[in-house]
């Protein structure tokens, strides 16, 4: 129940996007189209699950004026390792992705994840963790990217949604949406649109 | 075991860096030949793509080794340079050498009954770097003092990290489709390259494609690429007449 609970909490009352407000820098950035988001997501479900693991193993060992430095170098070495893996085995998605898997290094959710769980829990319960914060990342990456390729560039997944016929008569595809500054309009209304149902996570 | 400690601490910090860096030298060198094979693959497509030939990773070799008939080196001048590998030559090494100086792959391709030859381009986007290849078509029949080579039969173009949906757009068909058909040197013979127009190329223009709407920085490169990497190969196809 605890693990379950550990998983889901992620993804709504406890996201790290909109409630814990970690990560956006990278949700502005890779969002402009729907599959380099999805991959930018699994890569950083892998990155959070795998880092908060092997902290969470040694954090009873790791001492503790270089446990920042010690979480930096765990999450370097997992994101070359992952970057490596893509560039060998995936190069067409690994091309797609270009710097940001590298920037994963920077993400907000790892070392916040890793010093406000791992290394205070048991390796199973961090690794769920792990996985439910990157899945609660990417419920959010995707839905944005959605919204933006969808008005950006009348296309989801590369395939053309918006019909011919309508930019016939004059419809055109809103160019702000490529923009960051639209895409950190669309979190906060993903994000009024959350408290609106979610009535526990207004501050009173 | 003090873990506050000075000696556990410089002990620690230095079994975890030594384990960090033999683990990403295993990883690095045992994926090493998968990755420069997918390089190398990825080159023989974009070759290939030039020529409006599609492939994918698993015939791009196949293909490669049926339409791409010779390649070589040449120097500025036009001629044959023997002992050096066209397909291994590093363009952005060479672009930083004096055009007199720099060493020019070109790749010959038939196709049907035409002959035509891919041109390697390297140069600066917004971000990073950008390349691609651009072929042209021998032309039987030209009047006098025109090359042979001189109308472009295809292009691809490639970036490092171009703004995705602006100047990223530079490697979709929409874009490089307008390239189809133009042409390098102008009635004179004269090279004139091709420009990158911002705000609507004259359709009519021979010498002329429309510029990416928002990614203004990279059509400049772009159009600054072709120019200084197809005006060192005008000998070489100037003496192919």
């Amino acid at each position: 129940m605890k693990n379950l609970h550990l998983l889901l909490n992620p993804l709504n009352d406890e996201n790290p996007i909109t409630v814990q407000v970690l990560g956006i820098c990278s949700a502005l950035a890779v969002t402009v189209q729907m599959k380099p988001a999805i991959v930018m997501a699994l890569s950083v479900t892998v990155v959070t699950a795998f880092s908060n693991l092997i902290i969470s193993l040694g954090r009873n060992t790791i001492p503790p004026r270089i446990r920042i430095i010690i979480q930096l170098v765990v999450v370097a070495f997992l994101v070359i390792v992952v970057d490596q893996i893509l560039k060998a085995y995936v190069y067409d998605v690994s091309k797609k992705l270009s710097v940001f898997v590298g920037l994963i290094i920077t993400n907000c959710i790892l070392m916040g994840r890793l010093e406000a769980f791992a290394m205070s829990n048991k390796p199973v319960e961090s690794f769920l963790d792990g996985i439910g914060n990157g899945a609660g990342y990417g419920l959010i990456l995707i839905t944005l990217s959605f919204i933006r390729e969808l008005f950006g560039s009348g296309s989801v997944l590369g395939y053309q949604l918006v019909p011919q016929s309508f930019y016939d008569h004059g419809y055109s595809d809103n160019g702000m949406m490529i923009l960051p500054p639209m895409a950190l309009i669309t979190v906060g209304i993903i994000i009024w649109i959350q408290r609106g149902y979610n009535r526990k996570l207004i501050e009173k | 075991m003090n873990i506050q400690s000075n000696t556990y601490t410089y002990i620690y910090s230095t079994v975890i860096v030594l384990i960090v860096a033999t683990g990403l030298a295993v990883v690095a060198s045992a994926l090493k030949p998968a990755q420069n094979k997918n390089v190398e693959i990825e080159k023989k497509q974009n070759i290939l793509t030039s020529l409006h030939v599609v492939s994918d990773a698993g015939n791009a070799e196949k293909l490669y080794s049926e339409f791409i008939t010779d390649s070589y080196t040449l120097n500025s001048k036009g001629e044959k340079v023997t002992g050096v590998d066209p397909f291994t030559i590093n363009l952005r090494a060479e672009m930083k050498k004096k055009p007199s100086a720099r060493n020019l792959p070109a790749f010959e391709a038939k196709k049907g009954d035409s002959t035509f030859v891919v041109i390697p381009v390297y140069g600066k986007g917004l971000w990073g770097p950008i390349w691609g290849y651009v072929s042209f078509r021998k032309e039987a029949q030209v009047q006098e003092g025109i090359p042979h080579y001189n109308t472009i039969y295809g292009v691809m173009f490639d970036h490092k990290g171009e703004t995705p949906g602006l100047g990223a757009e530079i490697n979709q068909p929409f874009f490089q489709n307008h390239f189809n058909g133009k042409k390098v040197f102008n009635d004179q013979g004269k090279f004139v390259s091709v420009q990158v127009v911002k705000g609507g190329a004259d359709p009519s223009s021979p010498y002329q494609v429309d510029a990416i709407s928002g990614g203004t920085i990279t059509s400049k490169g772009l159009q600054a690429m072709l120019d200084s990497c197809l005006v060192t190969y005008q000998n070489y196809f100037k003496s192919n007449n």
